[in-house]
């Protein structure tokens, strides 16, 4: 798809984000402004999925870690056609299938329920390394936080991903710098991230996580490094598109007064570039 | 006074394990199996050797390990999560929950040297809290095997399961319980000794103990009926219903602590159902002192002759 294409779907997705969050009155409206450029292009350029057979064998998976962000991929879901764009209304609604976290068993399109942090990753390493075993071509994706990567269980998924050569599995690090109560480099800094990964035997990128061009381009299949687990570091800005949201920690599960949904729906309104 | 066990007729359950998963492996590629660096300890060698890229060792890591499992069953294979129990379980315990028992993954967990049978390492390496642990999640059955005829059924069950499962394994020698071919049947417990006085329900290595200890009670004139209860969940409150009403006390025997384990599965069933005098045994909420796992048994107060006396003390607390 072509990349203004993907920008106005990602406005979109941002702006009934926003909306979602302040009618529902919950929710982690700043990791999914980060987050919801790598989804777009995930979902609507990079994976191969069928909304009609959410289980096909042969579909890309994609692992959302940090799994606070649920909102964000229940729209893109939506956005593709695996759920009704009317649903994202019962969003944290009493019996609604779209909780605060994602759930596979429930939301077709979901592959594994994510909450608690540190999880995705193990999970993308065995559905890549199935794959691998059925010398099939299908890839997998998984999207971390950058605060997510203090958990050492997503360390001992990247040696394991190196030691089986998983060049299938894509790991995208939302690397927007600010964690749940505080700064990323004055909690437990683990970044630079792209020399560790490096160091750990993975073919590393750094992008802009907001630019389009560079996000397609990173998540080609051209762009896989053969016997060598791919990792993105995709610098983003956590509450991205909605000025006083951005880079702010204050954001992390804040719900926006009325005056500030509707500046935030004017400024996202604003064209894309 | 120690069980009388006669080494020659003493059968190591792991052995039943991977003989039967290298024979369903054979048939099933889909079959394989996770481990950390226990290739050895879970006497995988003969599998890895047969089928080499179905053996994932994803070192010493437990958390990754329970969700490789669980990412491979998501890509179709059927993954036999295997390694010491304590660690399985403990260390990986919201993998278990997050990643195989909420989201539903066909994951097999497998924790070899359960119990106490890495008795003189210490309480670091037993796994005494594993049926609490496990029962309190939904959607994965809880499963100790008495010896390797159950130990066989129970692999071949829970290969054909469409779900996650944990199965506790020891490494101490147990005699055949069960007959050879014996079908494994989830939630249904085996009578293995018929009686009308009380019922000694046990499972795992304590299931021998327990029929000792009923020949014993024999002796004094006591009819004890025993069952061996593999299943802790879902747990056969049918077989513990009938055992309350027809028998009126209940022993239960297991290697586990009292908190949380078999013990507590069947008196959540008898006190909502049918209240009648029960005992537990197990260990009492402590760490364990040194010694061999049989000796710890027997510590504990479940020598078969020990497990015989708490019977005949129990049956003084009928109505």
């Amino acid at each position: 798809m072509e990349p203004q294409e993907l920008r106005k779907i990602a406005n979109r997705i941002r702006q009934r984000d926003v909306r979602a969050v302040f009618e529902a009155g919950a929710g982690h409206v700043g990791g999914e402004m980060s987050v919801i450029d790598l989804l777009t292009a995930l979902y609507f350029d990079a994976m191969n999925v069928d909304p009609d057979n959410p289980l096909d064998p042969n579909r890309d998976r994609l692992v959302l870690s940090k799994g606070h962000t649920a909102l964000a991929l229940y729209i893109t879901l939506s956005e593709k056609g695996f759920i009704p764009k009317e649903e994202i209304a019962t969003f944290l609604q009493h019996n609604s299938r779209l909780n605060g976290h994602p759930n596979k068993v429930k939301v077709p399109g979901v592959e594994t329920n994510t909450g608690p942090l540190g999880h995705g990753l193990p999970v993308a390493v065995g559905m890549a390394t199935a794959a691998k075993l059925d010398k099939a071509n299908w890839r997998t994706f998984v999207i971390t936080g950058d605060g997510e990567m203090q958990e050492g269980s997503n360390w001992e998924a990247i040696m394991s991903a190196a030691q089986f050569k998983l060049d299938n599995l894509t790991l995208i690090i939302d690397h927007n710098r600010l964690q749940q109560g505080a700064r990323l480099a004055d909690t437990n800094d683990v970044a630079p991230l792209a020399p560790k990964l490096e160091a750990f035997g993975w073919a590393v990128q750094e992008i802009d996580g907001h630019d389009m061009d560079q996000i397609t381009q990173a998540l080609a299949a051209q762009n896989v490094t053969p016997g060598k687990p791919t990792c993105i570091v995709a610098h983003t800005n956590k509450g991205q598109g909605i000025s006083f949201m951005t880079d702010n920690v204050a954001w992390h599960h804040k719900v926006p007064s009325k005056e500030q949904y509707e500046q935030a729906i004017a400024e996202l309104k604003e064209p894309a570039e | 006074m120690n069980a009388p066990f006669e080494a020659a007729k003493l059968h190591d359950c792991r052995d039943a394990f991977t003989a039967t998963l290298e024979e369903l492996g054979a048939a099933n590629d889909d079959i394989v199996a996770v481990v950390n660096d226990s290739v050895g300890s879970s006497k995988l060698g003969g599998f890895r050797d047969k089928f080499p890229d179905r053996l994932i060792n994803v070192g010493i890591a437990e958390q990754n390990m329970v969700g490789v499992g669980a990412g491979l069953a998501n890509g179709g294979k059927i993954p036999f999560v295997c390694a010491a129990a304590p660690f399985l379980t403990g260390r990986a315990l919201e993998q278990i929950k997050a990643d195989i028992a909420y989201s539903q993954t066909n994951v097999k967990l497998v924790g070899i040297s359960s119990g106490m049978a890495y008795g003189e390492l210490g309480p670091t390496h037993h796994s005494i809290e594993d049926f609490a642990w496990i029962r309190a999640l939904p959607n994965v059955p809880v499963i100790c095997p008495a010896d390797r005829n159950e130990t066989a059924a129970a692999i071949r069950w829970a290969a054909k399961h469409d779900g996650g499962c944990f199965l506790r394994l020891s490494r101490v020698g147990v005699p055949d319980v069960l007959p050879d071919g014996h079908v494994f049947e989830l939630g249904r417990a085996n009578t293995l000794r018929e009686g009308n006085d009380l019922t000694i329900i046990a499972n795992g290595v304590l299931t021998h103990r327990a029929l000792i200890a009923a020949d014993l009670l024999e002796g004094r004139g006591i009819a004890a009926r025993v069952l061996n209860m593999a299943t802790v969940r879902p747990i056969d409150a049918e077989a513990i219903i009938a055992a309350a009403t027809d028998t009126g006390a209940i022993l239960t025997v297991e290697e586990h602590t009292t908190f949380g384990g078999l013990g507590s599965a069947v008196a959540e069933v008898v006190v909502d159902n049918m209240p009648v005098p029960m005992t537990r045994l197990g260990v009492p909420g402590v760490f364990a002192h040194t010694a061999s796992a049989n000796q710890l048994l027997d510590d504990f107060g479940m020598s078969p002759a020990a497990i015989a006396d708490s019977a005949a003390a129990l049956l003084k607390r009928k109505a």
